[in-house]
């Protein structure tokens, strides 16, 4: 099998773009997410897209093989959501195992038939570890700051069940992603150690944080250098951010974390800013104009997209990355 | 020089990240908290806040018992404020729950930006307070701390979770034996530390802090003789044999034998600060407080310290013994030699005047100083402006207080105004200022006690103000802006409506095109509500002060020359407060009023007592004997209006403000006398006691008709409505959704049920004495009156509570409860307020007014947003029912405001003015 440590010093390496954009296009309706399995289930189950691998996991295998034609060399499990804590809107806590599981079979099959296919550019599947909806350092009530929604140790618990699940389904890597609040960063990275330990493997762990607004800080508070400082304790594979703004706007924290940084580095932005609908519309084109600058600017080793972004602007960046070098390291770790 | 090293970090500290960081900054101890700290060579020295601690401030001990979390973060923000670069928590006391306290508080701190921005030392001698601090805090701290003292499994076992949770750890120098207390022990220690956390543990070095020891000096023991040299020594060692290890240590401990003598302490830590950061010691916790000057430090008694400390010779302690008793003893002589100031020259003489607040020489000093100069402007220029930026240096460093500072202004004003015919007759203008200034209290409101405090800080820095006073239109404070030219508007508040006005007030001021700075600051208002509700409106900046202290920062920043650095720091701060906050707002979660009136406070009206009162009508009090107010003084919120902390009496014996609060104090009793003595205010009261019933959920229908039947023989019933708000958020289980109607029997229940209402003044006669003072350019006398005032007000409307309770309603004829239980609130029965948390709707106030027809009978009247005149005034309801308890509005939903607005009979944007802090934002 190959190593994703030795082709990310080769090239410069492409994730895949958003999984929720490409499953609206299929226009699910409730039963479609309930299946045969879930037809009676008690609660309303459309908009659990991380449920799909179980009930339409033909249409999540289609979504995997769409971005590896695309040029991505990794994808992202469909586990965005799976966690007990995010779990618990559909009362499925208790399958948080098994769409772990299934999604990391799913889109390693798909992996593994594209590296055969071509040796040469092996696949590698990501498990999308996504930030619950709920915030350790942030209080949801304003009267009662003193007060958290959820602990570190429910979390730690809960991305536990979720890494395990992950990795016994086959994954090459963990993406820590869309962090919002680093506390909850740090219970999953807690948690990544302890099975490291427990298991006695070592696994490529990537971490993806999200920069709010023009602040230029997450929505718990933090600057680029303070998330970054808070989350080196673990040796990553890269550090990066995705999520909440486009390519453009996410350039300059971008720049910061690169200079800072001695992990590889990583940028999966938005399609743009959202339009006054809400939806995103930069085009490929436009968005590898400014994945250009990325490149020419030397800031980056593995670069996709997240909301609004298809198989299009994949191929438009996979197209763009082939004909630059990846970032080096500076010094030794 | 020492603390100059100290102050100055603040100020580099955002530049370090960065440049400094390019290549192998790994190898530096990097922390976080909002933002990054990198501890470089060029840092020199790290400093700890120390304060948030209960095992070394008495003070924030006592908050945290008592749950005074809010005033624990003062204490926390303080050092922030003060340069502190690391916040050092520790909870542990055995009355403590430790993981408790230290959670809830690390939790508070999270929501406070100012003060996250920093990193967190959680402190600590038990682990899992330690794992409990490390598990609520998003930054990278130092844990505080771990040593081989339970032996190397546990040692390995807590470091390797300290590693896993990304945290810098202090490792003592204790081992299994013992405490190192020697330069070879603490070598052996550290290195043995070392080479299990690197080899081992894999512990990153940069993040290993060790902590030598620091212990004390000249005990008299000899084998204490070589404690702080072997600190020194051993420190030096590590820092060249154990690569890109820190070394810290608590200050303090070296001149434990000399507590009760500052004097030689401040020079002690000083001195030993200075070695200690030559020897390699990188960060340390240090109190700026009490620490002198290294350069300023008496070259005699230097000279013994160090001779101390470096174990110079045979007889060292001997010698710093003997001159400690001789600083001690030229203490005292300086009560009796008071005046020998006075033989300075004139330049210290005037400096001493006005840091010290003495205004008996200064006019004949000034004199002395006029004729020595070819212009009478340049005294105001020279030697006043040179005083007056010594005081500035104090009180921002912290080393003096608000009232210091307020009566140092009161000796400037009395030179300038003797000064000024002089000036005149020369035609030489005006002195030059800083910047010009316009504060207002808003329309509508009357309270300016922090204003006038913020005008007085801001006048002692040079600055020209113009104080529009209380109760100022939007259109005067514009115009009044334009014509004169200010640099900056500054809007005050103290009530709920004022925070709309001020809204107004900056909407108005962009259709102006005004382009100046707006501060905000006042009781109610918040960094919250200037973020969310003033600064978009407003192109230039929106700032909020919420003291004085910071006023002045501020106003420098928003004046320097490049202060487009700063204003964009703010706006972007703000911004991503505001859209933190809008964010957080959405998650609460409400019932609709229909549930939550199902949800009331219930009370079992078949078995609950209700009493019937005594004598039942309306009644005044004239002329009443302000004198048995004494006794009813709440003091704590006194010295907060002066920006001291603490609750009285303990305030008076604190560690830091103590002697100024205690000065404050007498100041106060000598005016309280005088107000006594020569009945200098006057005292008013009207109060009612009537029917009641609950009607329709939430609102109370009170009839008078028993009152007005004796005199009118065709009584007919007049009913007024007093409308009540219920509190609307989602309740644990059990947990009622609580009006004030709950505590009046519905009419339903068929018993006949009562309450009461009132009004309280103290305030007649403050204004006219406030304005002698300030005839007499004395702010700080001008300033005590209206506190004063306010005091005697509120222990006004504690007493008549009392009287209520005891004699006039008698539902409580047995009570017999001390000051201290009536501020706790221990009594049966509630008085709440119109416009406190209880119920916020001021519009009740009117219904007060028609019902005991206040203006007319007492003459305080109410103000377009319901303040009222005289400022010092309490109004509000009796509630007799031994169920009854105060409790908060918080926020309510569109549903009740619609609901509120029908009952109210008002338009639905009329109601959303009035109530806008209490709606949830939807």
């Amino acid at each position: 099998m190959s190593n994703i440590r030795e082709e990310i010093q080769k090239r410069i390496l492409v994730l895949d773009g958003a999984m929720g954009t490409m499953l609206q296009a299929y226009n699910f309706t409730e039963e479609d997410f309930r299946g045969e399995r879930f037809k009676d289930y008690p609660s309303p189950l459309k908009g659990n897209n991380d449920l799909l691998s179980l009930t339409q996991p033909k249409a999540i295998a289609e979504i995997h093989a769409k971005y590896f034609e695309a040029g991505a060399d990794i994808v992202e499990t469909n586990t965005f959501s799976g966690t007990t804590i995010a779990m618990a809107d559909y009362n499925m806590e208790d399958l948080v195992y098994e769409l772990n599981y299934e999604s990391a079979k799913i889109a390693k099959e798909v992996a593994d038939k594209f590296t055969k296919e071509n040796p040469k550019k092996p696949r590698f599947v990501a498990g999308s570890i996504g930030p619950t909806n709920r915030t350790a350092s942030l209080s949801p009530d304003v009267n009662r700051p003193e007060y958290r929604a959820v602990t570190f140790e429910e979390l730690r618990i809960a991305y536990k069940q979720q890494v395990e699940a992950l990795i016994e389904g086959g994954i090459d890597m963990l993406l820590v992603e869309t962090i919002f609040d680093t506390l909850n960063a740090k219970a999953a990275l807690f948690a990544i150690e302890e099975v490291k330990e427990e298991r006695q493997i070592e696994i490529p762990i990537m971490v993806s944080g999200t920069i709010t607004d023009a602040s230029g800080r997450t929505l718990s508070g933090q600057t680029v250098e303070a998330f970054l400082t808070s989350i080196s304790h673990v040796p990553l594979l890269s550090v990066g951010f995705n999520c909440a703004l486009g390519a453009e706007q996410l350039k300059p924290y971008l720049q910061r974390l690169s200079k800072e940084t001695n992990f590889y580095t990583s940028a999966h932005p938005n399609a743009g800013l959202p339009n006054a609908f809400g939806e995103y519309d930069e085009s490929p084109e436009e968005m590898k104009t400014y994945i250009e600058e990325y490149l020419k600017d030397d800031l980056i080793n593995i670069i996709g997209g997240c909301c609004g972004t298809g198989p299009s602007h994949i191929k438009a960046i996979a197209e763009v990355a082939k004909n630059y070098s990846p970032r080096e390291l500076v010094g030794s770790f | 020089m020492v603390s100059l090293i100290i102050s100055n970090q603040k100020n580099s500290m955002s530049t370090t990240m960065g440049h400094q960081r390019s290549t192998n900054h790994q190898k530096y101890l990097t922390l976080s908290g909002l933002e990054p700290l990198v501890v470089t060579p060029e840092s020199n020295f790290v400093n700890v806040g120390e304060r948030t601690n209960v095992t070394g401030s008495r003070k924030f001990l006592r908050l945290i018992k008592e749950e005074k979390y809010n005033e624990a973060l003062e204490v926390a923000r303080n050092q922030v404020d003060g340069g502190a670069q690391i916040l050092d928590v520790n909870m542990d006391e055995g009355m403590l729950d430790g993981v408790y306290a230290m959670t809830t508080f690390l939790n508070l701190i999270a929501s406070e930006p100012d003060i996250s921005r920093i990193p967190i030392m959680i402190d600590s001698s038990k682990w899992e307070i330690i794992e409990a601090g490390l598990q609520v805090a998003q930054g990278k701290c130092v844990v505080n701390s771990i040593s081989l003292k339970e032996g190397e499994a546990e040692f390995k076992r807590q470091a390797k979770l300290v590693k896993r949770y990304g945290a810098a750890v202090i490792v003592m120098a204790f081992d299994e034996t013992g405490q190192a207390d020697n330069y070879d022990r603490r070598i052996e220690i550290c290195k043995r530390s070392y080479d299990i956390l690197v080899n081992e543990v894999n512990f990153p070095p940069q993040d290993i802090i060790f902590d030598p020891n620091i212990f004390p000096v000249a005990t008299g023991m000899e084998e204490h003789r070589r404690n702080a040299l072997d600190f020194f020594e051993a420190t030096k060692w590590i820092r060249e044999n154990l690569p890109y290890a820190n070394v810290s240590g608590g200050v303090s401990n070296v001149s434990f034998s000399f507590r009760g003598n500052n004097v030689v302490r401040e020079a002690m830590h000083s001195s030993f600060l200075f070695h200690a950061i030559k020897h390699g010691m990188n960060l340390g916790i240090v109190n700026p407080t009490m620490l002198e000057v290294y350069d300023e430090i008496d070259k005699e008694l230097l000279e013994r310290v160090e001779d101390v400390l470096f174990d110079r010779r045979a007889d060292a302690t001997e010698r710093l013994l003997d001159f400690a008793e001789s600083v001690k003893g030229h203490k005292k002589e300086q009560d009796s030699a008071v005046q020998e100031w006075r033989n300075e020259p004139l330049q210290n003489r005037i400096t001493h005047a006005l840091v010290k607040g003495i205004d008996a020489f200064i006019i004949e000093d000034v004199e002395e100083a006029r004729q020595e100069s070819s212009k009478p402007i340049e005294v105001i220029e020279g030697h006043l402006m040179m005083g007056m930026n010594v005081v500035g240096d104090l009180f921002g460093s912290g080393k003096m207080f608000l009232p210091q500072v307020v009566k140092s202004a009161r000796v400037m004003k009395k030179a300038v105004a003797y000064l000024q015919p002089f000036i005149e007759a020369q035609k030489e203008g005006k002195a030059s200022f800083a910047g010009r200034i316009l504060m207002a209290t808003v329309k509508g409101d009357v309270h300016d006690i922090g204003k006038n405090i913020v005008s007085v800080v801001l006048g002692c820095n040079n600055y020209e103000i113009i104080d529009l006073g209380v109760m100022v239109p939007p259109e005067k404070i514009i115009e009044t802006a334009k014509k004169e030219n200010v640099d900056i508007i500054g809007l005050s508040g103290l009530i709920t409506p004022s925070l709309d006005e001020m809204v107004y007030v900056s909407k108005s001021m962009e259709k102006e095109n005004l382009n100046i700075p707006l501060i905000i600051g006042g009781a109610t208002t918040s960094r919250a509500h200037s973020a969310v509700k003033i600064a978009p409106n407003y192109s230039n900046t929106v700032v909020h002060v919420n003291d004085a202290s910071r006023a002045v920062t501020v106003v420098g920043n928003l004046l320097q020359k490049d202060s487009k650095i700063y204003k964009d720091q703010i706006r972007e701060e703000y911004d991503a407060f505001r859209a933190q906050f809008m964010k957080r707002g959405k998650k609460k979660e409400y019932l609709s009023i229909e549930d939550a009136r199902k949800n009331k406070f219930k009370i079992d009206w078949n078995t609950s007592e209700i009493v019937k009162p005594k004598q039942i009508g309306i009644q005044v009090i004239e002329d009443f004997d302000i004198t048995k107010l004494e006794d009813f003084i709440d003091w704590s919120p006194f010295f907060r209006s002066w920006d001291l902390h603490g609750k009285y009496p303990d305030i008076l014996k604190d560690d830091i403000v103590g002697t100024q609060a205690t000065e404050l104090f007498d100041d106060a009793q000598v005016l309280l006398k005088r107000i006594f003595d020569e009945k200098l205010l006057k005292a008013k009261a009207i109060f009612g006691l009537f029917k009641a019933n609950t009607v329709n959920d939430d609102d109370i229908e009170v009839t008078i008709s028993d009152s007005h039947a004796e005199l009118d023989s065709a009584s007919h019933d007049a009913t007024y409505k007093f409308l009540t708000l219920r509190q609307q958020s989602k309740k644990s289980a059990g947990k009622p959704n609580i009006a004030l109607a709950d505590f009046i029997a519905p009419k339903a229940s068929n018993k006949h049920d009562y309450m009461g209402c009132f009004c309280v003044s103290t305030g007649f006669g403050t204004k006219e004495l406030a304005e002698q003072f300030e005839a007499d350019n004395d702010d700080y006398n001008s300033i005590m009156i209206k506190a004063l005032a306010d005091r005697l007000a509120e222990a006004f409307a504690e007493y008549l509570h009392k009287e209520i309770r005891t004699k006039h309603w008698n539902y409580a004829h047995n009570e017999n409860l001390s000051n201290e239980e009536l501020i706790r609130e221990s009594y049966k029965g509630i008085r709440p307020a119109p416009g406190y948390p209880a119920c916020p709707d001021h519009l009740e106030k009117n219904t007060i007014w028609d019902l005991l027809k206040v203006e007319e009978s007492i003459g305080v009247k109410l103000t377009d947003s319901l303040a009222m005149w005289p400022a010092a005034s309490v109004s509000g309801y009796y509630f007799g029912n031994a169920e009854a308890k105060y409790f908060g509005l918080g926020k309510i939903t569109n549903d009740q405001l619609k609901d509120y607005s029908n009952r109210r009979g008002i338009s639905i944007q009329e109601a959303e003015k009035w109530l806008s802090p209490n709606l949830s934002p939807s």
